[in-house]
C-alpha cells in the first residue's frame, strides 16, 4: 500500500472531440471565410495550445449575417409555433447526444473543469431548449396578448465564461419567438458556437436563421449598430454594456442587458455551517468565479466568523486545481492572459489597501494561466476589492452584526444581480430576501440556475430578464 | 500538463482542547441545550455534497489503494439467529486470510458477532491480529433493562470481545430523553473499561433526520464513544452517503474542540467495491487523511468483502473472475 489515498489523474479522452484546424464563419447555412480574410487563433487556457485557427468577422461579413438573418425571418416567422417547436426540440436531443464532445470541447476552449462541462453547463443547455421549444405553439398563452409577434433579427453577444449555456440563453427563446438570429461569441471561446452552428445544419434548421459570427468587440459594435438588428441583447462586461446602451439610445431597438456583479453572500449565526461552507465555495470558485452571479462578497455574522472561517479554509485546502480535463478537478484554468493579468492587479490592489490575503497551499500548473482559490480578511465596504467586479476566484469577507446593517452593506453596490442568504430561520429568509435588491436570491444554496427561473438584474447589473416565461417578452412585440 | 495534487492542508486541526465540553451533561437541561445549540443541517445541501463526493473518480494506483484499505476496515459481519459455530469459524479464516489464492491481501479489521460467539471467534482469529467484535446491549432493537444490557455487554467481553458494538435506546432519544442515553452509553463504556473499544449505534433510519443525527453523533462522544456507528443493517434505511458524510464532520469537530479523535462506522448496505471507495472519498475529503485506517474508520458488511476481492483480482490478472473464484462464509 502506498503512504496516501492520492487520487490517480482520470482524464475524460479528448478524442472524442474532433477540432479541425480551422473554422469559418456561418452565414445563411454555410461556413464561409471573413470578407477581409482575417484569422484569429483560439488557444487551451490551460496549455496555452492552439486549438484552431478561426474567420474573424469584420462590418463587411455582420452586414452579410444580418441580411442572412431578415431574409430567413420571413419564412421562420410564419412557420406555426409547433413547426418552430420541431425544430428546437430536434437541436436539443442532438445537444443531448452530443454533450460529451461538447463538454470536452467546451472544457478544451474555456479552461473550466470537465466535471463542470458535464454536470452544469451542458444539461442545462439541453434544459434551455427543450423548454422554450415548449412555449413555442404556447405563446398566445404566455400572458402577453393575442398572437404576439416576434421582433425580426437579434443581434446577440455573448460572453466566455458559459460559452454554450449562455448561446442557449439567447438562442433557444428568440427562436421560440419566431426571430432570427446573429449571434456573436466571445474571441477566446468561438469553439462551442461553431459546433452549434454545425447542430443547426444537423437539424436541418432553414438556412439563415442562426447565424455565427466569432470576433472581437468590433464585430460587436457593428452588429449592435447595424441599421437592420432589431434586437440587441448582450451578456458581459459593464462598461460594454454601458457603451452599447449608448448606441442604442434613440433608435427603435430593444435591448436586453446582463453585466457585471458582486452578489453578497449572507451567512447569519444559525446558518447550517457545513452547507454554508459549500455554498460559499460553490458561490465564488465555480467556473474559477468568472460568473457574473458569483457570491463575492462574504458578509458573515461576526458571532460565527471565525469558526466559518476556520472551516472555509480547511475546506478551501481540499479543493483540486489542475487540468481541466481531469474528472477530479475542482477548479480549473482561467480563461485567458488578459483575465489573469486583471485578477491579477485587483488582487494586489486589495493587498495594497490593507486586507489580509489567504490561499492554501497550491501547486500552480508550469503553463496555461491559473489563479490559486484566495480569500481576503479585513475588508471594508471602502476597499475596491468589496466594490469592483474581479471575475476570478476571490472572496471578500465583511462581517455584520444584524440583520439590517447586513442588508444596508449588501445594498451597497452598484450593482445588483444575486444575493444569498444562510439561515435555519424561514422568516429571516423572507424578511431579508424582500429587502435586498437583487435579481436572484438564494437561500440556503447558491449558484443553481433552471430555464424555468428568470435570471436578471438590478442597477448596473442591466435590465430585462433571461429565461422563464419573463425571457420571451424581451424578445416580443407587446 | 502535470496534474497537481490536492492542495495540501495548511490548518492544524489537533492540539489542546480550546472548548471546555466536560460539563455540558452535568444536567438534562444543559445537555439538551448543548444539543440544540450544534449548528442546524441542511438536507439539500448535505445530499448535495455527499453526491458531489461519489463523482470522484478512482482508478489504477488510487483504486487499488483503496481497495485494500478497504479490505482492511471491513468488520466481517454475521449477525443471523441461525449463526453456527462453525459458521463463526469459518468467518474467522476468511477474515485472516481473505483471499487464500493471494496473501497480500490484508486480513479484514475483524470479525462482528453476537456475545454468544465470541470465545469461538475468538479462537478463530487467535494470533493473526484480528479484532473480534461482539454486538451487545439487547441488540438490535435495545429494548431492555440496563442490567440486562450490561451483563450482555460483561459476557461478550468475559469471552475475550475486544469492541463491543452497542445500541442506543432510540425511543429514549425520540423523546427527548437525552440524559438518559447519556447515561446508558456511559455504563456501558464503564463497562468496556480498558479491555473494549467501544461502538454507539444510533440506528439513523429511526432517528430520520439529519439534525437528530448529529445530535446523537455528539451525544455519543461526549458519552465517551470510540466510535461512531450509523446502524444495524437491520432496519430499512442504514449507512448512506449523507449520514456517513454527516457523522465524519461531527468527529472532525469534536477533534478540533476537544482534541479527542473518534472513529467512525457505517454500517449495512454497502456492499459493492464502488459504493465502499466513494466512502473513503468521503472520509478523506471531510474527517481528513487521519481517519483512513482500520482504527478510524470501519465498514459493517457482510457482502462487501466478495465484491473488494474480486475488484482486487481484477486489477491483478486484467480479467474478471466472477464469485466462484473467491470463497463463501
Amino acid at each position: 500500500m502506498a503512504s496516501a489515498f492520492e487520487y490517480a489523474p482520470a482524464p475524460e479522452s479528448r478524442s472524442v472531440v474532433d477540432i479541425a484546424p480551422s473554422y469559418g464563419l456561418f452565414i445563411d447555412g454555410e461556413f464561409t471565410e471573413a470578407a477581409d480574410g482575417k484569422v484569429f487563433k483560439t488557444v487551451s487556457p490551460s496549455t496555452e495550445e492552439v486549438l484552431s485557427e478561426i474567420a474573424q468577422a469584420g462590418e463587411a461579413d455582420v452586414d452579410r449575417a444580418v441580411k442572412a438573418a431578415r431574409k430567413a425571418f420571413e419564412k421562420w416567422s410564419a412557420l406555426p409555433g409547433s413547426e418552430r417547436a420541431k425544430y428546437l426540440f430536434r437541436i436539443a436531443r442532438i445537444i443531448q447526444e452530443r454533450s460529451r464532445e461538447l463538454a470536452v470541447l467546451e472544457t478544451l476552449d474555456n479552461g473550466k473543469p470537465i466535471k463542470e462541462t458535464r454536470d452544469a453547463d451542458l444539461p442545462l443547455v439541453a434544459a434551455h431548449f427543450f423548454y422554450y421549444a415548449g412555449w413555442a405553439d404556447k405563446l398566445d398563452h404566455a400572458g402577453f396578448g393575442a398572437n404576439p409577434r416576434p421582433l425580426g433579427v437579434a443581434g446577440q453577444v455573448i460572453p466566455w465564461n458559459f460559452p454554450l449555456l449562455m448561446l442557449a440563453w439567447k438562442i433557444a427563446p428568440a427562436l421560440a419567438t419566431g426571430n432570427t438570429v446573429v449571434l456573436k461569441p466571445a474571441e477566446t471561446t468561438p469553439l462551442s458556437a461553431l459546433f452549434f452552428a454545425d447542430i443547426c445544419r444537423q437539424a436541418g434548421l432553414p438556412k439563415g436563421v442562426v447565424n455565427i459570427i466569432p470576433g472581437y468587440g468590433d464585430a460587436g459594435a457593428a452588429l449592435v449598430e447595424h441599421p437592420d438588428v432589431n434586437k440587441v441583447a448582450f451578456t458581459g462586461s459593464t462598461a460594454v454594456g454601458k457603451a452599447i446602451a449608448r448606441q442604442v439610445a434613440g433608435t427603435e431597438k430593444k435591448v436586453t442587458l446582463e453585466l457585471g456583479g458582486k452578489g453578497a453572500n449572507i451567512v447569519f449565526d444559525d446558518a447550517p455551517i457545513d452547507q454554508a461552507v459549500e455554498g460559499i465555495v460553490t458561490g465564488i470558485f465555480f467556473n474559477q468565479g468568472q460568473v457574473c452571479c458569483a457570491g463575492s462578497r462574504l458578509l458573515v455574522q461576526e458571532s460565527v466568523q471565525d469558526e466559518l472561517l476556520d472551516s472555509l479554509k480547511r475546506r478551501l485546502s481540499t479543493l483540486r486545481l489542475g487540468d481541466p480535463l481531469d474528472k477530479n478537478t475542482d477548479i480549473g484554468a482561467i480563461n485567458s492572459a488578459e483575465q489573469l493579468s486583471r485578477i491579477t492587479s485587483l488582487v494586489d490592489q486589495g493587498e495594497a489597501e490593507g486586507a489580509e490575503r489567504w490561499s492554501p497551499a497550491c501547486e500552480l500548473p508550469s503553463s496555461g494561466y491559473w489563479f490559486a482559490p484566495t480569500l481576503f480578511t479585513n475588508v471594508t465596504q471602502a476597499h475596491t476589492i468589496a466594490r469592483d467586479e474581479i471575475f476570478g476566484p476571490v472572496l471578500s469577507v465583511l462581517s455584520f452584526r444584524t440583520p439590517d446593517e447586513a442588508v444596508a452593506k449588501a445594498n451597497n453596490s452598484q450593482y445588483g444581480l444575486s444575493a444569498g442568504i444562510w439561515t435555519e430561520k424561514g422568516s429571516r429568509i423572507l424578511a431579508v430576501a424582500s429587502k435586498l435588491r437583487a435579481g436572484v436570491i438564494w437561500a440556503n444554496t447558491f449558484n443553481k440556475f433552471d430555464p424555468t427561473s428568470p435570471f436578471g438584474g438590478y442597477k448596473e447589473s442591466g435590465f430585462g430578464r433571461e429565461g422563464g416565461r419573463h425571457g420571451l417578452e424581451a424578445y416580443l412585440d407587446v | 500538463m502535470p496534474t497537481s495534487p490536492k492542495l495540501s492542508a495548511s490548518l492544524d486541526q489537533g492540539g489542546a482542547p480550546s472548548h471546555a465540553l466536560g460539563d455540558v451533561a452535568a444536567s438534562d437541561s444543559t445537555l439538551r441545550r448543548f444539543l440544540h445549540g450544534l449548528p442546524g443541517v441542511d438536507t439539500v445541501g448535505l445530499e448535495a455534497r455527499a453526491a458531489s463526493l461519489g463523482t470522484r473518480s478512482i482508478k489504477t494506483t488510487a483504486k487499488a489503494y483503496a481497495i485494500d484499505l478497504a479490505i482492511s476496515m471491513v468488520d466481517l459481519t454475521t449477525l443471523e439467529g441461525a449463526d453456527t459455530p462453525g459458521k463463526v469459524r469459518a468467518l474467522g479464516a476468511k477474515a485472516v486470510h481473505p483471499d487464500p489464492t493471494d496473501r497480500t491481501t490484508p486480513s479484514t479489521a475483524a470479525v462482528c458477532v453476537y456475545p454468544d460467539m465470541v470465545a469461538t471467534a475468538k479462537e478463530a482469529v487467535a494470533g493473526s491480529g484480528v479484532k473480534v467484535a461482539s454486538v451487545a446491549t439487547a441488540f438490535p432493537a435495545g429494548r431492555a433493562a440496563l442490567d440486562v444490557k450490561l451483563a450482555d455487554v460483561r459476557d461478550a467481553i468475559a469471552a475475550g470481545a475486544d469492541e463491543i458494538d452497542m445500541v442506543i435506546d432510540r425511543g429514549a432519544f425520540l423523546a427527548g430523553k437525552y440524559m438518559k442515553v447519556y447515561d446508558e452509553i456511559t455504563a456501558v463504556k464503564e463497562a468496556c473499561g480498558t479491555s473494549a473499544r467501544l461502538k454507539v449505534i444510533f440506528e439513523t433510519g429511526e432517528l430520520s433526520t439529519y439534525d437528530n443525527i448529529r445530535r446523537a453523533s455528539w451525544l455519543g462522544m461526549l458519552a465517551g464513544a470510540d466510535f461512531i456507528k450509523t446502524s444495524t443493517g437491520k432496519v430499512a434505511v442504514n449507512a448512506t452517503p449523507a449520514n456517513t458524510l454527516l457523522m465524519l464532520e461531527a468527529v472532525r469537530d469534536f477533534r478540533a474542540q476537544t482534541g479527542i479523535q473518534i472513529g467512525v462506522k457505517p454500517a449495512g448496505g454497502i456492499r459493492t467495491t464502488k459504493d465502499a471507495v466513494k466512502f473513503l472519498v468521503l472520509v478523506n475529503e471531510t474527517a481528513g487523511a487521519d481517519w483512513l485506517d482500520n482504527h478510524w474508520f470501519r465498514f459493517g458488511a457482510s457482502s462487501l468483502l466478495n465484491d473488494l476481492l474480486m475488484q482486487r483480482q481484477k486489477l491483478a490478472t486484467g480479467r474478471y473472475s466472477g464469485p466462484d473464484y473467491v470463497t463463501v462464509d
